[in-house]
């Protein structure tokens, strides 16, 4: 039953730039399909090794940084910039790790932590002078294949449905692995892991790593897309919370949940723009009452929702 | 017979309290030990000291022959000496055969060989029925015994059983006393913090005794069970005296 859903999702997906031109539809598609991905990134750390990061654009954005920096600065070409924006987004990831993990910090306090660094990084990339500063970084438009940048929408959209399917086989690694079920372990209880010979801080660190050079790559589509990058689309704070949002509305700690929540988000959001009209604000209204009721009515995520009654 | 482990005048204090005093003590291969004494003996201090999880603030741990003083928990668990928590702590999210497997991944990199090795420790524990249940479903026998099959998974020299048969009813201790024996036949040595005297007077080959932080008396369990020191240890002062009188009367 579960393989012939995931079937037939996965065909549908395959299939749907050929049936729809719109680019409304193929650019809604994309941004969701790239939410899922981003929203893998965090489940990595926050769903199997249950270290909640409220500053996920912290890797987000250094990847969006990395990419659009060194073409527009450095004449990198974009496909190169790609392995470094992950080695930096992995560092990045590694570095707090190495910071916060070191000390013991859990639960809130971690979030908090990852909070502020996306902040300062916020802060820093709007007054540094290869940043383009708060009026933010225009990549010039120069439309070829090798240069990551392509005229029509479906390319884009196989790209990040490419991503999605990457991020999907490392979650399904990650159940099928010693590194998987020590991350489980530890995100289950510290002290008994560690008993049973998990070095729960090098697991960590390595999964906090892992998390930050996926999410960096997130950043280099993003960069490479729309062509823009600011500090506060990079590294604000709305991209965190978009980013754990898909993933716990579809179910933390599973392969598809941050798939499934980020089309449950992207989709709730759309309707409720049609459903309110034009009246302003009051979409946005209807979209936070719709997430209070998915995490009220469904702890466990969709996915788990639906797991419970399958 | 050598000592496996041997702890040389360890110390532990929390601010004013020396929970453990200048303890020395061996414990040898191949043996079943009991480590016993009234409550706040500091029996399980001395465990969290030995396994790692709280390093003593003097004194030295050796075990099969490296000095383990100060190690993390799960370097001293790679050497091969293994824990179980007093307050049970199993993965509740997780099943029994995968609670096991974290353990079996200690020597098994392979999921499929860590998830094959979990199964034939479940056997060995009497677990084999229930692998498939959620730990948090498991009554409170069923977590001990997860406890101590989550730590023999790891395939250790020495496993330290903290009062792995409290809160268990009389037919699950009968139950219990059996694994204990075969994981000790499998070439495990086993080291025991036990309340339930009856099951450490059948098992224990050697008894510790700790009181009030010191080490009171170290010998066979039959001359524990006479030692009056020992015996004000548990009873109150005056009270091996008493005894001997009502017995003599």
């Amino acid at each position: 039953m579960k393989a012939l859903i995931v079937g037939v999702g996965a065909a549908a997906l395959i299939a749907l730039p050929f049936a729809t031109q719109s680019d409304y539809l193929l650019n809604f598609a994309i941004t969701t399909l790239l939410l899922a991905y981003l929203g893998q990134s965090w489940n990595v750390l926050g769903g199997y090794g249950g270290q909640f990061s409220f500053g996920h654009a912290l890797f987000f954005g250094t990847g969006a940084y990395a990419t659009a920096v060194l073409q527009t600065k450095a004449g990198i070409n974009p496909y190169l910039t790609l392995p470094v924006a992950m080695a930096a987004g992995g560092a990045v990831g590694g570095l707090v790790g190495a910071l916060s993990f070191r000390y013991g910090l859990k639960g809130s306090y971690f979030a908090l932590v990852t909070l502020a660094f996306a902040e300062v990084f916020r802060i820093l990339a709007s007054a540094a002078p290869f940043t383009g500063g708060g009026a933010g970084l225009l990549i010039p438009l120069d439309v070829r294949a090798a240069n990551l940048q392509f005229a029509d929408k479906s390319s884009f959209y196989y790209l990040a449905l490419a991503m999605v399917a990457g991020s999907i086989l490392i979650a399904w690694g990650l159940e099928r692995s010693r590194f998987g079920a020590r991350l489980v372990a530890l995100r289950e209880n510290e002290s008994s892991a560690s008993a049973l010979g998990v070095p729960v801080f090098r697991v960590k660190l390595l999964a906090i790593t892992l998390s930050g050079a996926m999410a960096a790559l997130g950043g280099s589509f993003y960069a490479q897309y729309f062509l823009y990058l600011d500090p506060s689309i990079a590294y604000g704070a709305g991209m965190s919370v978009e980013i754990l949002l898909a993933a716990i509305v579809g179910g933390v700690g599973t392969i598809f949940g941050p798939l499934v929540g980020a089309i449950a988000l992207h989709g709730v959001g759309e309707a409720a723009k049609s459903v309110t009209g034009g009246a302003p604000g009051l979409n946005l209204a209807l979209y936070g009452l719709i997430l209070i009721l998915i995490v009220r009515l469904m702890p466990q995520g969709l996915t788990g929702w639906v797991g419970r009654r399958g | 017979m050598s000592a496996l482990l041997s702890a040389e005048r360890v110390t532990r204090r929390f601010g004013g309290l020396t929970a453990v005093d200048c303890v020395s003590l061996s414990l040898e291969e191949g043996k079943i030990t009991g480590l016993i004494g009234p409550n706040g003996a500091g029996k399980t201090t001395f465990f969290a000291m030995i396994s790692g999880f709280s390093p003593p603030d003097a004194g030295q741990v050796f075990f099969d022959g490296t000095e383990v003083t100060g190690l993390p928990a799960h370097k001293i668990c790679d050497l091969g000496l293994v824990r179980t928590f007093q307050i049970v702590q199993p993965f509740v999210g997780l099943s029994v055969l995968e609670n096991i497997a974290v353990g079996s991944h200690r020597l098994h990199a392979r999921r499929a060989d860590a998830l094959a090795h979990a199964r034939g420790v479940a056997k060995a524990t009497g677990m084999a029925g229930m692998i498939d249940r959620a730990a948090a479903t498991l009554t409170v026998a069923g977590r001990k015994r997860l406890e101590l099959a989550r730590a023999l998974a790891t395939q250790p020299k020495m496993i330290l059983l903290d009062e792995v048969m409290a809160g268990l009813n009389p037919t699950e201790i009968e139950e219990i006393i059996p694994v204990i024996r075969s994981i000790r036949d499998g070439g495990v040595t086993v080291v025991l913090i036990e309340h339930v005297m009856a099951a450490v007077m059948q098992l224990a080959e050697e008894l510790h005794v700790l009181s009030q932080g010191k080490l009171i008396a170290s010998g066979a369990p039959a001359e524990i069970a006479a030692d009056p020191q020992v015996i004000e240890a548990y009873l109150g002062e005056g009270a091996a005296r008493r005894l001997a009188g009502t017995t003599h009367a």
